[in-house]
């Protein structure tokens, strides 16, 4: 698993955003967004800090985070490669393409590699249905794709995680 | 700022100039560059090629717009740039064609032959978009200004006659508002095909002083983008249609509830809501009628069960998304304890059209019961995937292939999927059969939000009910133990029957299963979940006997069917499996037949569904 190191900026941010949250009516989720943006996930400290600010029982909070997949309890990797697995593009062999990079980087979907490098997603339409099967890494999408594709995909990118 | 409807006339007088150009309708001598900057086209680089252009334009000192727009639609085909007024369409264009196609069309005047649309059956080249068979049967409401207008800008979609609904909207009684949605018989366009105008009269007749209205744009059903494209390519119609819904209904404040993994349209609409904001178009005293309405984003946080009307409420309150028995309905008791009426995306983009152009004109499109018309979402094996936007009884085959043009690689049609996981799957038997919402559910479908998913001879239907009910597992709330574990056991039943240890009574035990869990679920994503289930039992029994009794799966997709991959005598050699073999163990000369080393292979399948010959067989 990744450390988490958070930042003092970032937590001063969130209780700002917090602050504009709380001037209008259910300000939880929008918070909680804003966490995960801010922070890439939401520990158990953030979520009783977000209690604090809200006023809201760390209880309720656990249980609102761990509802939504948008929502990560912990760090996800430096680049995070999501295979669509949509019907659209289930229906092209998506499947095939999430096994071949999942033993690629030897890791099941929602796992990060030892390292750190990368993260595994099997997504949901990303709206690219057109290109059946797609996958992303990080902002860039890759579209008709087959099992090959996606391998050469993925090595642009391991190696670019290694260059930096 | 926009002041008053007299205002507004003179906005569009200013503005409209440039659309009836582009429309073709009124020529004011100049031509516009078109590209698509989203979804499919913009994963393909489009903006690079809105770079280009603009550099290749003014290299050439010309004095010509580049514009992005939403989607056109025929995503099979993008990146597209289209030239206007002229409307040519050039598809799949290249960074590298850009040159060619401003110095021969924009320069010379000549058309650049080498990237139009080539018709596949004349195999001859096509200029003009209405002349491409994917948009000749296509009528858009919804979708009228997608990949028309700058969806950016708010006097674009002033100039194509936007606001006006709104301002005839506000001279109207709210009553009467409601009127010519109920007789226009508009259905909701999110799945459950509800009236609209009944809906709102509800949410009216309640005396609350406080209300709400709520767009649902938490587009769940995987494989659909419909929702996405009309976020992204027509933001301001949502817009408009919720401040006229909500002066129907006598709200004052409403919300669009987002899916977060569209940043995009999230983007687009936040800009959209900003500049409707500035412009007095939202805000206090719209319009100088005294109306009051404003607006605020939501993000939903991928919960597929927020999609029903009581889980998303919960959501914008900060609960976790989990749905509530009805009664009482939202119309009477939403958001926060308030009336909320909430519409989708779909629903609300036809709506300002119906205000402007009279229930008469919207009845007289689609059928007796499902008036206007649909938006679809036509992807798997046809050869044209993209967004569609059809008359309500147009039939599964016009869709499939006039519009999609058949079937991919002239493989065998073998099921089309719609309404996402809630609905289920039509065979041939169907495809003379119309679509509308009363139909499809008769046939054992449903319309839902539009997904439309075209399967062949080389997709499994038990695959595919374990594909929907495994995301059903995964999306069940929890609340309702029906919909909780039985989804659970359907699934497992499936897993058992896919990898070759069904039993002969498992066919009964998933139609019961299936039954208990529609019984005894409370909201719609219990009570439709297995649907798939029963429909692939329902015109596939054999399939699932087959995988129970012969232990074989033809369309060979369960992996643990499979023994091996062999390649047979109808092996030409075209090499295109061993090229593309991820653990490189088919080998063989060009134009030999080619073997395969089972001990390396991996069963992975992509040469199976690769060969364009039917060369390989499993075993
Ligand atoms: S299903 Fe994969 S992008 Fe839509």
């Amino acid at each position: 698993m990744i450390k988490l190191a958070i930042r003092e900026e970032q937590i001063k941010e969130l209780k700002n955003k917090i602050k504009t949250h709380k001037e209008k009516p259910g300000p939880l989720m929008p918070s909680l967004h804003d966490a995960q943006k801010l922070i890439g996930c939401i520990p158990y400290e953030i979520q009783k800090m977000i209690s604090k600010e809200l006023n809201i029982p760390v209880a309720k909070i656990n249980g609102v985070v761990t509802f939504y997949a948008q929502f990560s309890l912990e760090p996800k990797g430096e680049n995070i490669i999501g295979v669509c697995l949509g019907t659209a593009c289930y229906v092209k062999g998506a499947q095939a393409i999430l096994d071949k990079i999942g033993s690629e980087l030897k890791i099941k979907s929602n796992e990060t590699t030892d390292d750190g490098k990368f993260t595994l997603e099997a997504t949901r339409c990303i709206g690219a249905c057109g290109l059946a099967p797609v996958m992303t890494v990080n902002e860039e999408v890759y579209g008709n794709l087959n099992v090959s594709k996606s391998v050469e995909a993925l090595n642009k990118h391991k190696e670019g995680a290694i260059n930096d | 700022m926009i002041r008053s409807s007299e205002e507004l006339v003179k906005r569009y007088n200013e503005t409209k100039g440039k659309i009836l150009n582009r429309a073709g309708l009124e020529t004011n001598g100049r031509k516009e560059v078109l590209v698509c900057g989203v979804a499919g086209c913009k994963s393909l680089k489009s903006d690079t090629l809105v770079e280009r252009l603009r550099e290749a334009i003014s290299d050439n000192g010309l004095d010509i717009e580049v514009k992005e727009t939403g989607c056109f639609g025929f995503c099979e085909k993008g990146p597209i740039v289209k030239v206007m007024p002229e409307d040519i369409f050039y598809s799949q264009v290249n960074p590298k064609d850009i040159n060619e196609i401003v110095e021969s069309h924009l320069v010379k005047g000549e058309v650049y032959k080498k990237k139009l649309y080539i018709n596949p059956e004349t195999k001859k080249a096509i200029e003009t978009t209405k002349e491409i068979p994917f948009y000749k049967k296509q009528v858009k409401i919804a979708l009228r200004n997608c990949g028309f207008i700058n969806a950016e800008s708010i006097d674009e979609y002033i100039g194509a006659g936007g606001y006006q609904a709104l301002a005839k909207a506000l001279e109207m009684t709210p009553q009467e508002v409601i009127e010519v949605i109920k007789e226009s018989g508009l259905r909701g366009r999110g799945g459950g095909g509800f009236p609209t105008g009944i809906k709102w009269q509800f949410a009216r007749n309640n005396e609350s002083q406080t209300k709400y209205i709520i767009c649902n744009a938490d587009e769940g059903d995987p494989g659909a983008f419909m929702d996405r494209s009309i976020l992204e390519g027509d933001p301001h119609s949502v817009i408009e249609a919720m401040a006229i819904g909500a002066y129907a209904i006598g709200a004052n404040f409403g919300y669009v509830y987002v899916r977060a993994e569209y940043p995009q349209a999230v983007e687009r609409l936040e800009l959209a809501i900003e500049k409707a904001k500035r412009e007095g178009l939202l805000g206090k005293d719209i319009l100088a009628t005294g109306f009051n309405f404003d607006l605020e984003i939501r993000l939903g946080a991928g919960a597929f069960v927020c999609g029903e009307e009581t889980a998303l409420i919960a959501s914008i309150e900060g609960e976790r998304g989990m749905p509530r028995t009805k009664p009482p309905f939202p119309a009477s008791k939403g958001l926060w304890g308030a009336p909320t009426i909430i519409n989708n995306v779909e629903t609300f983009a036809v709506i300002p059209e119906i205000i402007k152009k009279g229930s008469e004109w919207f009845k007289g499109i689609g059928t007796k019961k499902s008036s206007g018309t649909k938006v679809f979402a036509l992807v798997g094996k046809v050869k044209n995937t993209g967004l569609i936007e059809v008359p309500m009884g147009i039939t599964l085959r016009e869709i499939i292939y006039d519009i999609g043009g058949g079937m991919l690689k002239g493989r065998k049609f073998k099921a089309v999927l719609t309404g996402g996981p809630s609905g289920g799957c039509l065979t041939e038997e169907h495809l003379d059969e119309i679509v509308d919402f009363d139909r499809l559910k008769e046939l054992g479908s449903m319309m839902g939000s539009g997904g439309m998913i075209v399967l062949d001879d080389k997709n499994c239907m038990v695959d595919i009910a374990k594909f929907y009910i495994d995301f059903m597992v995964e999306e069940s709330c929890g609340k309702c133990v029906y919909c909780r574990i039985g989804t659970k056991r359907i699934y497992e039943i499936l897993e058992r029957i896919t990898s070759g240890k069904g039993k002969p009574s498992d066919i009964d035990e998933l139609e019961q299963l299936s039954q208990g869990v529609i019984d005894g679920s409370i909201c719609g994503l219990g009570q439709t979940a297995p649907n798939p289930v029963l429909t692939t039992l329902r015109y596939f029994k054999d399939e699932y006997i087959e995988h129970i009794e012969d232990k074989r799966c033809s369309a060979s997709v369960c992996k643990d069917l499979i023994n091996e991959y062999i390649i047979t005598d109808k092996c030409t050699g075209c090499t295109i499996c061993a090229k593309n073999c991820p653990v490189e163990c088919i080998s063989g000369e060009r134009k030999e037949k080619h073997t395969i080393n089972n001990e390396e292979c991996i069963l992975c399948g992509d040469c199976f569904s690769r060969c364009p010959f039917d060369a390989i067989v499993t075993r």
